[in-house]
């Protein structure tokens, strides 16, 4: 995703242009049928009408967005008053994320400034060390993270055997479980673009400010903090939108309680609530909000190029 | 100056805030690769260094199931993994040799989509796609998912690469009469290799891990690492558990390492 928002406008020769339509065909092909096609799919289904037992019977029907936005009474003949329900979950979700996504500024933005200020020839070495355990499965990483945490787990005993705490602190099952694992899951998101920026960063323009008697902290908040704000704002966002469709922190960290959109969507189609076109509907919805944040932040890159110059 | 420069540059608690990360970052992978080698029977209860949760893994009462689902992730994985770095090479080569054309912002557009929208929402429009067209769930739907989810991960390393080759080098080869294919074949394809491998393996320990897509769009038994780990979990966390997540930890880290270090060669020189 960072790599992806970069590399659109690259540099490009023309040695294979006559065979350019063959060479992009099989990437054309499979993505068209198996991403593009499947979303097509996908905004037709939260259109039709639910089978009981999991799929669709082809009617049209607005029933899916009905059930997310209308309360309809205990028998369903009521007139259309605002339902809460699941806007209370996608409420959630956006809080969760937008804790987990300040979470890992907090800690990715110091993290980022201190490798892009190291010297050159050992900062590789820094952001692999941040970006392995990103390859290491979610799954696992969320699995021990839960282990950790628990409340007979090796972070509590830890605590108790140097006399930090009596009793064990109860983590697992809470809001901020579910915001520390979203934070674990996607720091890298928030150190590389910050660190990009920042090695990029004119170190000049601190030093002229210190000249003329500025403090550290304005100096990095003043001169060095708008500097960078697009990577900023790349991490934030690389952090916040796969934080929000997250399924795995949320189902294993957070517990029944803290239910976020992920969750709501998985129980469409596996346990028994089963109902396809709603599943279809809400991801429609998810995906939406996903596009929309997307949109103004590729709209405040572009104005940010062109301010550039 | 220099010492004052280098005192502007720095700042106080980001040291410590950076070792602080990296203690966050490596903290559970440590513990529960600690704990894998626990002798005790119960999760926390430390009693001393064993290897016995990996020889249950090995030959214990979910042996068999472990077993089906380590072929099955590794077979995934290979395939995807060779399928989409050949899409994600012959595409490189089209959007960073091709000149500039109309598609080409589209293109890129179409190769980043799996990275955009959010993987739970590509597991449910997977599913969909494949039941609307009355595509059997099984082996085969979590091979095609895979391919198409891995293309963006195999592409980026392998165009980045690509930007990083003149091609001076092809140019050379065609002035000696080679075909636009040799040159393709005999010249760039091996000058290419670093991305090429690299692609592979990030490709390769993406489908690997994949958690939730498969979990959508695999059959009904058929189960991968990721799928049968979880599985596990939710029956209630065993010690086996920890040594399969240790044994695939350091699978990943082992393919990582190995694409850093490939794709920090430099074979132009």
């Amino acid at each position: 995703m960072a790599a992806g928002a970069a590399s659109g406008g690259s540099a490009t020769t023309d040695t294979y242009k006559e065979a350019r339509t063959w060479l992009l065909m099989p990437a054309w092909v499979v993505l068209l049928f198996l991403s593009l096609a499947p979303v097509a799919m996908m905004l037709i289904y939260s259109f039709l009408t639910k089978e009981f037992r999991g799929g669709v019977i082809w009617e049209f029907s607005f029933a899916a967005y009905d059930q997310f936005f209308c309360d309809r009474g205990l028998f369903g003949d009521e007139g259309c008053t605002f339902e809460w329900t699941y806007m209370t979950i996608f409420w959630r979700s956006i809080w969760q994320a937008g804790a987990a996504t300040l979470l890992s500024l907090a800690i990715g933005f110091p993290t980022a400034y201190f490798i892009a200020t190291r010297p050159e020839n050992v900062r590789p070495l820094w952001v692999f060390l941040i970006t392995i355990p990103y390859w290491v499965n979610l799954l696992i990483r969320t699995v021990s993270m839960k282990f950790l945490l628990r409340d007979k787990g090796p972070l509590n005993d830890f605590l108790m055997s140097i006399g930090l705490i009596d009793s064990p602190l109860h983590i697992i099952n809470t809001n901020f479980a579910v915001q520390l694992g979203l934070f674990y899951s996607y720091l890298p998101f928030m150190v590389l673009p910050i660190y990009a920026a920042v090695e990029r960063y004119n170190f000049s323009l601190s030093e002229a400010a210190a000249d003329l008697y500025a403090s550290k902290f304005t100096t990095l908040w003043r001169i060095l903090l708008p500097a960078v704000k697009p990577g900023v704002i790349a991490g934030c966002i690389l952090v916040f939108v796969p934080s929000l469709g997250s399924f795995l922190a949320p189902d294993l960290l957070g517990g029944a309680k803290n239910f976020m959109i992920g969750s709501l969507i998985e129980e469409q189609f596996k346990g028994n609530a089963g109902n396809w076109p709603f599943g279809a509907a809400a991801s429609m919805i998810l995906l939406s909000l996903v596009l929309v944040i997307l949109l103004i932040f590729a709209r405040q890159q572009a104005k940010a190029e062109k301010a550039e110059g | 100056m220099a010492s004052k420069q280098f005192d502007i540059k720095t700042y106080g608690g980001f040291k410590g805030i950076t070792l602080l990360c990296l203690v966050v970052l490596y903290a559970p992978l440590i513990v529960v690769t600690i704990y894998s080698f626990n002798a005790s029977q119960s999760l926390t209860n430390w009693e001393g260094l064993s290897l016995r949760w990996y020889a249950d893994v090995f030959s214990g009462p979910e042996s068999a199931k472990f077993k089906e689902a380590a072929k099955n992730s590794f077979v995934i994985a290979i395939i995807a993994a060779v399928v989409s770095t050949s899409i994600a090479t012959l595409a490189a080569t089209g959007m960073v040799r091709g000149g500039k054309f109309k598609l080409r912002t589209l293109s890129f557009g179409l190769i980043s989509l799996p990275l955009m929208v959010p993987e739970i929402v590509t597991a449910v429009a997977t599913l969909i796609f494949f039941n609307s067209i009355g595509f059997d769930r099984g082996l085969m739907t979590i091979v095609l998912a895979h391919i198409a989810f891995c293309i963006p991960f195999a592409y980026l390393p392998i165009s980045a690469r690509m930007q990083g080759i003149e091609d001076s080098y092809e140019q050379a080869a065609q002035d000696l009469y080679a075909t636009k294919r040799q040159a393709f074949t005999k010249i760039l394809l091996p000058l290419m290799m670093p991305g090429i491998i690299s692609g592979f393996l990030l490709a390769f320990i993406v489908s690997l891990d994949d958690f939730i897509i498969t979990n959508f769009v695999k059959g009904a038994g058929v189960e991968t690492l990721p799928t049968a780990i979880f599985g596990s979990v939710k029956q209630g966390m065993k010690p086996n558990i920890m040594a399969i997540s240790t044994m695939l930890l350091g699978v990943s880290i082992v393919m990582v390492t190995i694409s850093y270090f490939v794709s920090k060669s430099d074979n132009t020189k």
